[in-house]
């Protein structure tokens, strides 16, 4: 997997996501500034960097969630960018984990992973719900299918959420500092979960704050600050050699 | 890795792509402009022609729009009309107070308040149970009738207390749901601080319960300016007496319309009022929350 993240432009593979000279302002406050990214089949990219950096605004971009004030963002070849394009016709094909899980307090468990399958993507009730409890009972979760999510423990709100954005099959998965707002103790049942969707070959882009977990499962690793990848390389060589002096000073800070 | 380092730009252009993307965002916009406006004119153009073309049109324009018949009733109505804003500005200060006491009082845990809880809870059922106009009727005829001692026998005043009572019902409520979406965190996070329970309530919960109680109260206090015409049953001559006086010696509607548009001119800025106030206040609690 790392000879991936050390040669992507050789791939023969066609890169899923593109992302080319990506600018993102809020007034005059310029929060990515001349972004470039490219992510293949099966690559983990960590973004990592001080808050503020961009890290989840550039997720937030990738989904189309927020609009970009320049540059190019193309998934599976296509520009998605362009504003004929449909989003929801992008997100049905990203999935997305926000920080603060954001699970439906009205539904439960099994409707917030059923919802989109069956109202998006056209399933029918038993499938929808049979594709649910097959991933929640994988990911330790069965004894909570009925449950409403204000009843579960952060974690295991974070790990409904994973289904949650698992149950359509997504293509790429956006995750956003999804162990940030956890106890520590509770942080390692969520990455188990994102360390084995890596294993399986999940296209994953995920910014974090556990610089371990990035060390281990990222295929690439990309340091961001003030708006732009400053630095991009395989892990090894982002933690143990960075070239730029600020991932050193930050790396400092933050191992 | 070639798109980790770029040289830093001072300043910044858009690229090609970016100004082609801004024309064709601009050129959806107008699309999207002219399609309103042609929706807006042929609906409503179509809607004004149907009406207008309609062999009943010219009766109903001497029935309800007659310009001399409403100047003839308008100062009446006028007058009449200043009864009515006279009740409803009374009234309103009435139904706060009330309407928070009861709240209050069906939210307190005091064993000694327990019967005033229970009188509490048996007001708000019956009052809000009872018809408006019923509660105005049996006030308005029925306290006059009984002749008690030292209290005013005047209808105004019996039909304002009903409206006080059966208002005082609602309002209640919606303080009362108000008090209940207050977090218990914030409760518990005001005993830490070894406040009392009545302490807490006075300056913890009431005050965040009002604030997201307000868009709602508002609203009923819309429904109340309305309900002032309830007066009329009991013979007050307010605006809706007089316009119904008016029709039913001249056989024309146009006072009905008239009093209406009184109404109307009282409750739209209040209705503006409520829409802002609501905007305003999800603005606060959202900000910055994405």
């Amino acid at each position: 997997m790392t000879d991936l993240a050390k040669t992507p432009g050789q791939d023969p593979v066609a890169p899923l996501l593109e992302v080319e000279g990506v600018r993102k302002a809020y007034g005059d406050r310029v929060v990515l500034d001349d972004v470039w990214l490219t992510v293949q089949p099966h690559d983990v990219i960590c973004l990592i960097g001080s808050s503020g950096s961009g890290k989840s605004t550039l997720l937030r971009c990738l989904d189309l969630l927020e609009p970009i004030d320049d540059g190019v963002i193309r998934f599976r070849g296509r520009e998605i960018s362009d504003p004929l394009v449909d989003p929801r016709e992008v997100r049905r094909h990203i999935g997305m984990v926000f920080q603060a899980y954001n699970l439906f307090p009205h539904l439960s468990v099994l409707d917030n992973c059923t919802l989109a399958p069956r109202r998006v993507h056209g399933l029918g009730r038993a499938e929808a719900e049979d594709r649910a409890r097959d991933l929640l009972t994988t990911f330790g979760l069965e004894e909570h299918i009925d449950k409403h999510p204000d009843r579960l423990s952060g974690g295991q709100q974070q790990r409904v959420a994973l289904v949650r954005a698992l149950c359509t099959r997504p293509s790429l998965l956006l995750l956003d500092e999804i162990t940030a707002a956890l106890d520590p103790e509770l942080v390692g049942e969520v990455l188990t979960i994102v360390r084995r969707l890596a294993e399986e070959g999940t296209t994953m882009v995920l910014a974090t704050h556990e610089m371990g977990f990035a060390r281990e499962v990222a295929t690439a690793v990309c340091f961001l600050h003030q708006g732009r990848i400053l630095e991009r390389g395989t892990p090894e060589q982002i933690f143990t050699e960075p070239r730029e002096e600020r991932t050193r000073t930050f790396l400092r800070r933050v191992l | 890795m070639s798109d980790a380092t770029r040289a830093p730009e001072g300043g910044w252009t858009p690229s090609a792509r970016e100004l082609e993307r801004r024309r064709v965002r601009r050129r959806q916009r107008t699309r999207s402009l002219l399609v309103a406006s042609t929706a807006v004119v042929v609906v409503l153009g179509g809607l004004a022609a149907v009406v207008l073309t309609s062999p009943g049109w010219p009766r109903f324009q001497e029935t309800f729009l007659d310009l001399d018949a409403a100047k003839e009733s308008f100062p009446a109505i006028r007058d009449g009309f200043w009864l009515n804003v006279k009740l409803f500005m009374i009234c309103e200060v009435f139904i706060l107070v009330l309407g928070l006491l009861v709240a209050l009082a069906r939210s307190s845990r005091t064993p000694l308040l327990t019967p005033l809880r229970l009188l509490a809870v048996v007001y708000v059922d019956l009052f809000r149970g009872v018809p408006t106009i019923l509660l105005v009727l049996m006030l308005g005829f029925g306290m006059p009738a009984l002749r008690l001692q030292g209290l005013p026998t005047s209808g105004f005043f019996w039909a304002g207390v009903a409206l006080v009572l059966s208002y005082g019902a609602y309002v209640g409520e919606v303080f009362r749901a108000g008090i209940d979406s207050v977090h218990p965190s914030q409760v518990a996070s005001a005993e830490a601080l070894a406040l009392s329970r009545a302490q807490t309530m006075r300056h913890v919960v009431v005050p965040q319960a009002v604030r997201r109680v307000a868009p709602p109260l508002l609203n009923d206090f819309i429904s109340l300016q309305k309900d002032t015409a309830l007066v009329s049953v009991v013979a007050v001559f307010e605006s809706v007496f007089a316009a119904r006086d008016y029709a039913a010696y001249n056989f024309n509607y146009t006072s009905y319309v008239v009093v209406s548009l009184f109404f109307i001119a009282l409750t739209i800025p209040l209705a503006r009022f409520t829409d802002w106030l609501g905007r305003r206040a999800l603005r606060r609690e959202r900000a910055g929350a994405r």
